[in-house]
């Protein structure tokens, strides 16, 4: 399970002198589901393209089971790619899409005709054999670009955001499907994406990005639970981050006020960046509050409120089951568990203060992003 | 839908300048110049002019291949350019089209006669002179010549508008430049091929100039014979026939290549 099988070292990347990739140091497992996280820009599709063969790092090493591949054009690599919004070949069937590589590969054509077969059930899509690909639907189209990939049975699958085009329901359950196949196959998966919420649920290992640098590897829980720098809090969830002060190891000072948590290694009385999640905060009456303030907006979210309340200026974002109503003022309470520690970063003070929240931001977030990677896509300029 | 018209002045046009005229020449083919009676025998004439009508669509065929074989690669190298390159060489490409069609011509006369550029030259170094010119060799080159842009355009504008993940998914799966052309490229540009070879056979197999200056009366084409019949010989209704018949023999040409190359959804049809 562990054994390592691509390695980048020190990759950098620059196109007419502007850095996208800075000195990227990664190594991926065997049949491990890694995920690369980040926004628009922040080098993801570039690192899947260099896995892939279809761009050379202008310096650093590319490392496939030890050997260095730099060189080894995408055709000589036993990696298939699921491309953005899926490259099916619009001149053949559905068949033959699927059987391009093996025929490349020339098989015979019962072995041909036996593999396409169990690819055409394992994505469900027995009786498409002679379909025009222009004629199948978006989640269909999706999953013949995965059987034509995944047909050839490679060691590696780079899949570059698979499910963008997709409507919210059909991309859920691609989601659990496309764990299905990776865990049923035992193949190697780089998943690029910038939905984390897709990356939490289907990764062994998430590597979040930013402006080609990588921010953090860990599992979904550690860059969820333990964000390492501001950047990484706010990208992946919802985060409140207030300045603090560790006072010693295990105590923080926040708004004057002293909280137990459990985190050490800083230096005494070291400034830090304190993530509090909107779903940790208990909410209880104001004189009973390690905080109090006032409820300034309250959105229904279907299985909670969002909530936003001010403490002395500073807005949260509070997740509560319980409905509060604009204008009245309550208190809240901190467990140990529920305050997490960062060191200051370059990052810090740009994110996690809800002051501007609006009931739509998050919407509004979201298409930015993807009109952004849409545009950006054909030239794959990231 | 007040859209719709918009179109009625191009609708009105067409019935003015192209029905009505089908219909004349129509009416030509099938009645006899003198009494003005319907009849059968202009077009029973037509087997007087089979070798010519061949000949026609054989020279045409050639040019069209030619044309083909000169033209891909050119219409690909251009598409491989950066945007900048790519505009000047097509314009480049399109130059001798901004200059007369007949002058183009003229201009091949004066280099291939048995006084012309190549032969003064090549007497020069003591070599007799070639018989260049009048030869069906000099009307297909004139026709290549000509034709050629009419080629590269629509290829041109088909391999450009391949999109460029489809050659990467191909080399994904397991092609060499080689396969990535003979598999994708080839294949997505049959569209451009089609519509190339049509407007490169359409104008060869009815012109009638060029084999006037660079043939012989060796080399006559259907389309000088129409024009005799108009200009000189004064027999319309010969002339109306054999254009019916050009006509026809297109059509069957372009809906056999259709057919051919499967019914593609993109293919030109006239």
């Amino acid at each position: 399970m562990s054994k390592e099988l691509i390695r980048l070292v020190d990759c950098c990347m620059a196109y007419d002198g502007e850095q996208v990739l800075d000195n990227l140091n990664l190594y991926i497992n065997d049949s491990e589901f890694l995920t690369l996280l980040g926004p628009s820009g922040c080098g993801k599709t570039t690192t899947l393209r260099i896995i892939g063969g279809f761009q050379k790092p202008t310096s650093g090493t590319v490392l496939f089971n030890g050997v260095r591949i730099n060189d080894v054009p995408p055709h000589k690599r036993h990696i298939n790619t699921v491309f953005q919004r899926y490259a099916l070949f619009p001149h053949l069937d559905v068949y033959d899409n699927i059987a391009f590589g093996l025929r490349i590969a020339k098989l015979s054509e019962t072995e041909i005709s036996s593999r396409v077969g169990e690819m055409l059930r394992t994505i469900g899509l027995v009786g498409f054999e002679e379909r025009k690909v222009s004629s199948l639907s978006g989640g269909q189209m999706q999953r013949v670009a995965i059987a034509r990939a995944l047909v050839n049975r490679p060691n590696v699958l780079l899949l570059d955001e698979p499910l963008g085009a997709l409507d919210l329901r059909l991309r859920k359950d691609m989601q659990v499907e496309l764990k299905r196949i990776q865990q049923q196959m035992g193949i190697t998966f780089v998943y690029v994406t910038h939905d984390q919420e897709e990356a939490l649920t289907m990764s062994d290992t998430v590597v979040v990005m930013d402006k080609g640098v990588i921010q953090q590897i860990g599992t979904p829980e550690d860059i969820y639970n333990e964000p390492k720098n501001a950047f990484v809090a706010d990208f992946i969830g919802e985060s409140n981050i207030i300045e603090g002060v560790m006072l010693q190891d295990r105590l923080v000072e926040l708004f004057g006020r002293k909280f137990p948590c459990v985190d050490s290694g800083f230096a005494p009385r070291e400034p830090v960046d304190v993530v509090i999640r909107p779903e940790d905060v208990d909410i209880v009456p104001a004189d009973a509050g390690h905080l109090c303030g006032t409820v300034t907006g309250i959105t229904f979210k279907g299985v909670h409120y969002d909530i936003i309340v001010d403490f002395s200026g500073f807005k949260w974002l509070i997740q509560t089951t319980d409905f509060h109503p604009v204008g009245s003022y309550i208190g809240i309470r901190l467990g140990p568990e529920d305050i997490h520690v960062m060191k200051k970063s370059k990052y810090s003070g740009m994110f996690g203060d809800y002051s501007s929240y609006s009931a739509e931001y998050d919407e509004i977030g979201d298409s930015e992003l993807e009109t952004a990677e849409s545009e950006e896509a054909p030239g794959y300029e990231e | 839908m007040k859209n719709k018209f918009l179109a009625g002045p191009y609708l009105v046009w067409m019935a003015l300048f192209t029905i009505i005229p089908l219909v004349i020449v129509l009416y030509f083919a099938l009645t006899d110049s003198v009494t003005g009676r319907f009849t059968l025998s202009n077009l029973a004439a037509m087997k007087d002019y089979l070798p010519i009508f061949l000949r026609s669509i054989w020279l045409a065929a050639i040019s069209s291949i030619i044309c083909l074989i000169l033209g891909y690669p050119v219409a690909w190298c251009i598409a491989q350019t950066g945007p900048k390159v790519q505009r000047f060489l097509y314009m480049l490409v399109m130059l001798p089209m901004c200059i007369s069609f007949l002058l183009r011509t003229l201009a091949w006369v004066a280099i291939l006669e048995d006084t012309g550029m190549i032969n003064s030259l090549l007497g020069r170094i003591g070599i007799s002179p070639l018989p260049l010119i009048r030869t069906n060799g000099a009307v297909i080159l004139g026709m290549v010549y000509n034709y050629l842009p009419y080629m590269i355009m629509p290829l041109y504008t088909v391999i450009i508008k391949i999109d460029p993940r489809l050659v990467e998914a191909a080399q994904d799966l397991g092609c060499d430049h080689a396969q990535v052309f003979g598999k994708v490229t080839l294949p997505l540009s049959v569209p451009g091929i089609v519509s190339g070879i049509t407007m490169v056979f359409v104008p060869a197999v009815s012109t009638f100039y060029i084999s006037q200056k660079l043939g012989s009366s060796g080399t006559t084409l259907i389309g000088d014979v129409i024009e005799s019949q108009f200009k000189t010989a004064y027999n319309p209704n010969l002339g109306a026939a054999m254009s019916l018949v050009l006509m026809i023999l297109i059509f069957i040409c372009i809906g056999l290549m259709n057919r051919f190359t499967g019914d593609d959804d993109e293919v030109m049809t006239l």
